[in-house]
């Protein structure tokens, strides 16, 4: 019984295969958390808090349509609410994956639909602190990931994968993120700058089942360094409502029917 | 064409023309209005049109629609608007009118929309009151009723239509706007004027089109002559009169996708939006009429991503059908108008946008031997650059912007600075300036002493 631990190597082998990589881990969390459905629909209420406790609110309907598979491209469709002086403004984005995304804002005041330039996901959505990538996803290819343990957030295990940027130019260092081995939601994530100080959090507060789909309706993001924080709300979420593509026009961009954007 | 009081590859009548256009209908408004069924061909019934006293007629129709909409079954009814202050002081000169002032106003809007079924009702109603002289400025702004079909929809009334791709310059954007807003520091959206017009929009498969029929001729808002200083080839001829075209315009617009880029077609059958003018006589002048000369325009604009911004390509051919010799030079040249932008954001929360533009007259040689002697030429191309600098502040809620203007052929000159503030979600306030400069007789040149300083303070709800 001198190589007992051969035995006991080739008996953990299967669970070694079984075991998700970092990548793999990533892939299902985005599937789960920015493809379930073949579309999404909510009521998005985000409350900006500064960090003396002053709030603004921005508050849309967001649509969501999938043209193919998870991890595929994408269409959004975007009506504001508040503030006042961007009501019934729309915005609508194309998201591919690997390519910039296509942006088009309809400012209804002077009746003028308008691409805007995109290059930049790392930005800021509506002045919030959440960025268009935060919303709508980044691409798993960007990152090397790599599942540094297992772990628990409140009651849910986890796994807790590392993603370091591949390319020189993001403007963060890495991020570490919570991942529900059950649903494969992230249920946190810290984001580091590239002098390797946590600098953004965010949380997953309250998940609720919409349609049998597990759904982060509550979410926030805090800028640590600043102490400003992002609350989202989603109410009104659906799934499956069978948006047509059209849509995700200029057209409707112009003209939002009342029935998708209530 | 950078917004412009007049056309400037055109002779210098009609460079000054349209300022003036709006003097004779201010100065002389006691007269032409009991001329008007003589000259005036159309009778002005459209609201806009009557000038400025017809505040009473707007809040009718706008209690009017207020009153009908709850009556539509199943309406889910809205109402937001705002109040607002806007002033803009001169930092240069007194106005020709002795005023400091280009703009003194106190406005409130009121904005219904009410949405049963496939229809939809929109009625913006402005309450407004001018400290300069023009006191009640009430006016209906937008009022249209919308019917959406399966793969068509319908618009009738009062709206906005904007058209092509410029920012602040105007290749197939032919439909009216309001130059005096601009260069009195108004908000940005009141330099589009509704117009009254019957809009079907048809969404087959294979493109999408958009028809603009408008029963009546509306005209371009230029700058009062009371209130700005403006180039006048001939300022002791006070006998003016303004003739409006008695029949209306068509415009249809055809937009797809190609490739990934938004392409589109524009054709307008009309009139140019602001006036030319025609003396009686050359060498004796006693009277002075604007017109408004036929025109179409059969242009093309596409735009996309193109490196790390987006790209705009826009072109437009001017047929100056009132005078396709170009022989005429009370009539503008036709022209073909060029434009190229590009739209980039380098970093987070910073715009910017770069325009070159280009005006080319068809027949120069024409136009040189029409030009009365004594009055400033042209060249025969125009070129123009703009900039503009957006940059965001304080999670968006502080914006700092900049617009710049300079045309290489003639030296005019534009400057837009602005640092916007929203105090809180329901109330923002903006400062900024005008600056002009140029020729005398240039579009922006002629407004060197009108510089201006603005402020805008508006409460929404």
């Amino acid at each position: 019984m001198k190589r007992w631990w051969i035995w006991m190597i080739a008996g953990l082998l299967p669970l070694q295969a079984l075991a998700l990589s970092g990548e793999e881990v990533m892939k299902k969390s985005q599937a789960a958390f920015l493809y379930p459905g073949k579309d999404f629909k909510a009521r998005v209420v985000m409350k900006l808090i500064n960090k003396d406790g002053q709030e603004r609110l921005r508050e849309m309907t967001m649509l969501r349509k999938n043209v193919g598979e998870a991890g595929g491209e994408q269409k959004y469709f975007m009506y504001f609410f508040q503030p006042a002086d961007v009501k019934d403004m729309t915005f609508m984005i194309y998201k591919y994956p690997a390519k910039d995304d296509d942006r088009w804002m309809f400012i209804p005041a002077i009746n003028m639909v308008k691409r805007i330039a995109a290059q930049d996901k790392r930005s800021s959505f509506v002045g919030s602190d959440f960025t268009y990538e935060d919303v709508s996803g980044r691409d798993i290819e960007d990152d090397n990931h790599v599942v540094e343990r297992e772990e628990k957030v409140g009651s849910r295990d986890c796994y807790v994968v590392k993603s370091t940027p591949k390319g020189a130019d993001a403007d963060f260092g890495h991020k570490v993120t919570w991942v529900d081995k059950a649903n494969f939601l992230p249920l946190k994530e810290e984001q580091y700058d590239r002098k390797g100080a946590r600098y953004k959090q965010f949380t997953a507060d309250e998940v609720a089942d919409v349609k049998g789909i597990p759904t982060a309706v509550k979410r926030t993001m805090k800028n640590l360094q600043t102490g400003h924080r992002t609350e989202v709300a989603y109410v009104k979420t659906d799934y499956d409502l069978g948006i047509e593509d059209s849509l995700f026009s200029e057209r409707f961009l112009r003209q939002p029917p009342r029935k998708w954007v209530d | 064409m950078p917004i412009k009081t007049s056309r400037s590859k055109q002779a210098p009548f009609t460079i000054a023309s349209s300022p003036l256009g709006e003097r004779i209908e201010e100065r002389a408004a006691p007269c032409t209005r009991k001329e008007r069924p003589r000259r005036e061909r159309r009778q002005s019934h459209s609201l806009w049109r009557d000038g400025r006293g017809l505040g009473r007629g707007v809040v009718a129709a706008f209690c009017f629609i207020v009153l009908l909409a709850p009556l539509a079954a199943r309406a889910e009814v809205t109402l937001s608007g705002f109040v607002q202050q806007n002033t803009a002081f001169n930092t240069e000169a007194a106005n020709p009118d002795d005023r400091r002032y280009k703009w003194l106003e106190e406005r409130a809007q009121l904005k219904l929309d009410a949405t049963g079924g496939a229809w939809r009702l929109l009625a913006k109603g402005d309450f407004a009151y001018d400290h300069l002289g023009r006191k009640d400025e009430s006016e209906l702004r937008e009022g249209y009723i919308d019917y959406t079909g399966g793969n068509w929809d319908l618009r009738l009334g009062r709206q906005v239509i904007t058209w092509g791709l410029g920012d602040l310059v105007f290749v197939n954007d032919v439909f009216p706007k309001d130059h005096e807003a601009l260069f009195a520091g108004r908000p940005l959206e009141y330099l589009k004027r509704g117009v009254d017009a019957v809009r079907l929009g048809a969404y087959p498969d294979f493109a999408s089109f958009e028809l603009v029929v408008a029963p009546d001729f509306s005209e371009s808002r230029t700058p009062d002559a009371r209130r700005f200083w403006l180039y006048d080839p001939m300022p002791g001829v006070t006998n003016r009169e303004t003739v409006k075209p008695g029949q209306g315009d068509v415009g249809l617009r055809i937009y797809r996708d190609v490739a990934g880029y938004d392409a589109a077609l524009y054709l307008y059958s009309g009139f140019q939006r602001t006036p030319s003018m025609r003396p009686d006589s050359m060498t004796v002048p006693t009277k002075i009429t604007y017109f408004y000369p036929k025109l179409s325009v059969y242009g093309a604009s596409v735009s996309g991503r193109a490196g790390e911004g987006v790209l705009s390509l826009e072109a437009a051919y001017y047929d100056s059908r009132q005078d396709r010799a170009g022989s005429d030079f009370a009539v503008p040249n036709s022209q073909t108008r060029l434009l190229a932008g590009y739209q980039i954001q380098p970093v987070e929360d910073l715009s910017l946008g770069f325009q070159y533009y280009a005006e080319h007259m068809h027949d120069y040689d024409a136009y040189l031997a029409a030009q009365p002697a004594g009055f400033p030429v042209d060249k025969r191309w125009s070129h123009t650059v703009t900039a503009r600098l957006t940059q965001f502040y304080l999670h968006q809620t502080l914006r700092l912007s900049v617009y710049a203007s300079y045309n290489a052929s003639n030296g005019d000159h534009f400057i837009n600075p602005e640092v916007r503030y929203s105090f809180t979600d329901q109330v923002w306030g903006a400062v900024g300036a005008n600056f002009f400069g140029g020729k005398p007789w240039g579009q922006f040149g002629q407004l060197s002493r009108d510089d201006n300083v603005y402020l805008q303070m508006r409460y929404e709800f």
